[in-house]
């Protein structure tokens, strides 16, 4: 991390703030756009051998922004007897979980909003605040669909923290480090076998740690099978019930902006993250990286970020829904036993080795 | 206060019971949560009062009649003819079999018969609208499930079914194309080749549905075990069609009855199934559909030729008396009965619709399960809010 290449490091104070905040809207809205209508409008129509929207734009591609324009017209409803102060508070929460989710996230060598020694761990626990807002979001609507999602959704995002976590201390002990750069590094400049042409991915060595870390992710964006929480079939959106135009726009963009952040960490820890392997240049710490990787980076990250979300929304559109004891059995009696399971045998290996 | 009636006050004290219940445990009062009238799972305006203990629930009450349309009323001031155009939105999703039990019924009160292609045709239309029906079925029950894909399969392959039920009779929904001594015109020309690949693709979409809602492990583990509903429960609450198959109850008025139609003449097989569970309910539906298919590609092959229409008077007047005809309708038995002072339009007609009498087990069934599990066995149930309200 060579100072003096940094892209802000000689602008005022200001300066670099604003460079940060303009970035983290980049990070946060960028993904979720493309998510949305990649995703959300076009493969999920095509999966169901219909269009999707091809009037707005090319292909319909500006059919996003015909939609939010949508919403932010609409009229700003709270219901009468609703706790009016909480009852706007929580979308707002629940985007504030994934701004504070994507400052972790490393773009680059040198292109990241901070970097922590201790990041997965923060990552993973402010991902928790979100189900603070989806809590207060059920609960302050004053309407008993949207309580029995909030309940719903506190109980299955605090079920599927726990075997994330576990998943992701397989990753740790591999990597040696939390710190986000470092699983990064690690994985590009490990080898397998001595070959190290394609680095060391902990999606090949850590695969059940992957399988139950997005797992754990889906249930976390309560995405299909596990959306119980805003089941529209039968809790009409759960929380969302009672939220229109603009608050309803903020729960939107958390959603989706949620599900790139979390890919984003996923590729981050399993996919070497914003990495190319770095033999392929000859690099070997990450001082010696070349420069033009800290624009890279961001689109290598961004690729394979589409990638993991590709799965997911896959997924989402092709699964039932699991019922709320099935899910919380599922998670406390497969995935938590497997992924201890997994922890121990990587940690013997780790000291074997 | 306001007097109750009977039922209400029934109830009203089993509702105190279950909330009796409720405090016994924990001191907390149970929650009375209304799903619907408007509520995607119920398909329209269906009321479903449930008293919740947690997600668990303790009492239900189906309150229906929010779209009550008085059809048994307005036919008694219709003539014979206009019935049709009435008793056709009654199940709206399979509307020419709604008719034809009604022509049948003031075909036998004036004592003829509709010639052989007339019957063929019917029985065609009458299983083309049984796809059409439950097709979509098939389609719902992700949805409800929480998969969005398979409804838009069943919406592309129903939408063949619904072309086919526009060229025969000029309207998708609404055929209205039943007369009384026949059809209103004969199949137009390269129909019955039409039919035919039209019926290999539903087939074609029962196998895609089979593969991708039956056969996933999600799907079955909300619907295997729940809903039981036992043979003689379902015998007891008047249960027909396939929600009384699927219990096990070897019952289709298509076979066991002798109507001047054309089931009997080709070779098709009523499925049964022992578990009686939602996915009992549903695997039946699926294998009817396509056994559908088989009945209409074989009367496809052996149509007669011939009139679609016997001799009746310009106007129609039905001789005295009263008669009861009922068939096999996409949700269960449908029956009219008719009841006729020979004038030009009926007296009196009752209908026993089938999704009226397949809702009155709810109230035993659902007590006990999961909010979740509402929904699913509201959808394995299968019923219409027209079939319910009339």
């Amino acid at each position: 991390m060579n100072s003096t290449t940094l892209i802000v490091a000689d602008v005022p104070y200001w300066g670099q703030s604003l460079f940060r905040v303009v970035g983290g809207l980049v990070a946060v809205l960028l993904p979720a756009g493309t998510i949305v209508y990649l995703f959300l409008f076009k493969m999920m129509s095509f999966m169901q051998s219909r269009l999707g929207p091809m009037e707005a734009g090319p292909y319909g591609s500006m059919q996003l922004f015909a939609e939010v324009g949508k919403w932010l017209q609409k009229e700003d409803i709270y219901p009468a007897r609703a706790d009016k102060f909480i009852f706007k508070l929580a979308p707002l929460i629940v985007l504030a979980s994934t701004f504070l989710l994507v400052v972790v996230v490393p773009f680059g060598p040198d292109a990241w909003f901070t970097d922590f020694e201790t990041g997965i761990f923060y990552a993973l626990a402010v991902s928790s605040v979100s189900v603070l807002g989806i809590l207060i979001a059920g609960w302050s609507s004053a309407n008993k669909y949207s309580l029995l999602g909030g309940l719903r959704a506190a109980g299955q995002l605090i079920a599927y923290e726990l075997p994330m976590v576990l998943a992701v201390i397989g990753v740790v002990i591999q990597a040696g480090t939390m710190n986000l750069q470092g699983i990064v590094l690690a994985q590009n400049s490990g080898s397998m076998f001595g070959f190290d042409g394609l680095g060391n991915p902990f999606v090949l060595t850590q695969f059940v740690g992957f399988i139950i870390f997005m797992i754990s992710v889906q249930a976390e964006l309560t995405q299909a099978p596990f959306d119980m929480p805003i089941a529209e079939s039968e809790l009409v959106s759960g929380y969302m019930t009672e939220y229109s135009g603009f608050r309803f726009l903020i729960f939107f963009i958390g959603e989706f902006a949620t599900a790139g952040v979390f890919a984003m960490i996923a590729s981050i820890l399993f996919l070497g993250g914003w990495g190319v392997p770095f033999a392929w240049f000859g690099w070997t710490t990450m001082d010696s990286i070349d420069n033009w990787m800290n624009l890279a980076g961001p689109l290598i990250l961004f690729t394979k970020m589409m990638g993991v979300t590709f799965l997911v929304m896959w997924v989402r559109f092709s699964y039932p829904r699991l019922r709320e004891d099935q899910l919380q059995r599922f998670a406390w009696k497969v995935l938590i036993p497997i992924s201890l399971v997994n922890i121990m045998v990587t940690a013997t290996l780790k000291v074997a080795v | 206060m306001t007097l109750l009636g009977d039922r209400q006050q029934l109830s009203y004290i089993a509702s105190q019971a279950a909330d009796a219940r409720v405090n016994l445990e924990l001191e907390t009062e149970g929650m009375t949560l209304n799903i619907g009238p408007q509520h995607p799972a119920t398909h329209g305006t269906l009321r479903i009062i449930a008293r919740l203990d947690g997600e668990q629930v303790v009492w239900v009450d189906p309150s229906c009649g929010y779209m009550h349309r008085g059809y048994e009323k307005l036919t008694e001031v219709r003539t014979y003819p206009q019935v049709t155009a009435l008793v056709n939105r009654i199940d709206w999703l399979g509307s020419f079999a709604n008719e034809v039990p009604f022509i049948l019924a003031a075909e036998k009160l004036m004592g003829i018969e509709a010639p052989l292609r007339a019957q063929h045709i019917r029985t065609i239309l009458f299983e083309l609208s049984r796809i059409a029906n439950v097709s979509l079925f098939l389609g719902d029950l992700g949805v409800q499930l929480g998969a969005i894909t398979p409804v838009f399969m069943a919406f592309r392959d129903r939408e063949y079914v619904l072309n086919l039920i526009e060229g025969a009779t000029g309207g998708r929904f609404h055929p209205n194309f039943d007369r009384i001594g026949g059809l209103k015109d004969d199949l137009p020309a390269g129909w019955l080749d039409e039919t035919r690949t039209v019926m290999k693709k539903l087939r074609r979409f029962c196998d895609e549905i089979e593969d991708l809602l039956f056969g996933n492990e999600i799907f079955q583990s909300r619907t295997r075990g729940i809903g039981v509903i036992p043979r003689d429960i379902a015998l007891q609450y008047g249960m027909s069609g396939a929600n009384l198959r699927a219990s096990g109850v070897d019952w289709d008025l298509r076979r066991d009855q002798s109507l001047p139609m054309a089931w009997d003449k080709v070779d098709w097989k009523v499925w049964t199934h022992p578990d009686g569970d939602s996915f009992a309910r549903c695997w039946v539906r699926l294998q009817e559909v396509r056994e559908s298919t088989r009945i209409v590609e074989q009367l496809v092959d052996t149509i007669p030729a011939g009139p679609v229409m016997t001799k009746v008077p310009r106007i129609i007047k039905v001789p005295e008396g009263e008669a009861w005809v009922c068939t096999e309708n996409p949700l269960g038995e449908m029956g009219y009965y008719v009841v006729s002072q020979g004038d030009l339009g009926p007296f009196r007609v009752k209908i026993r619709s089938a999704s009226f009498n397949n809702m009155s087990i709810t109230p035993w069934l659902l007590k006990g399960v999961y909010v979740p599990d509402i929904v699913t066995i509201l959808a394995s149930l299968y019923f219409i809010l027209g079939d319910i309200d009339r």
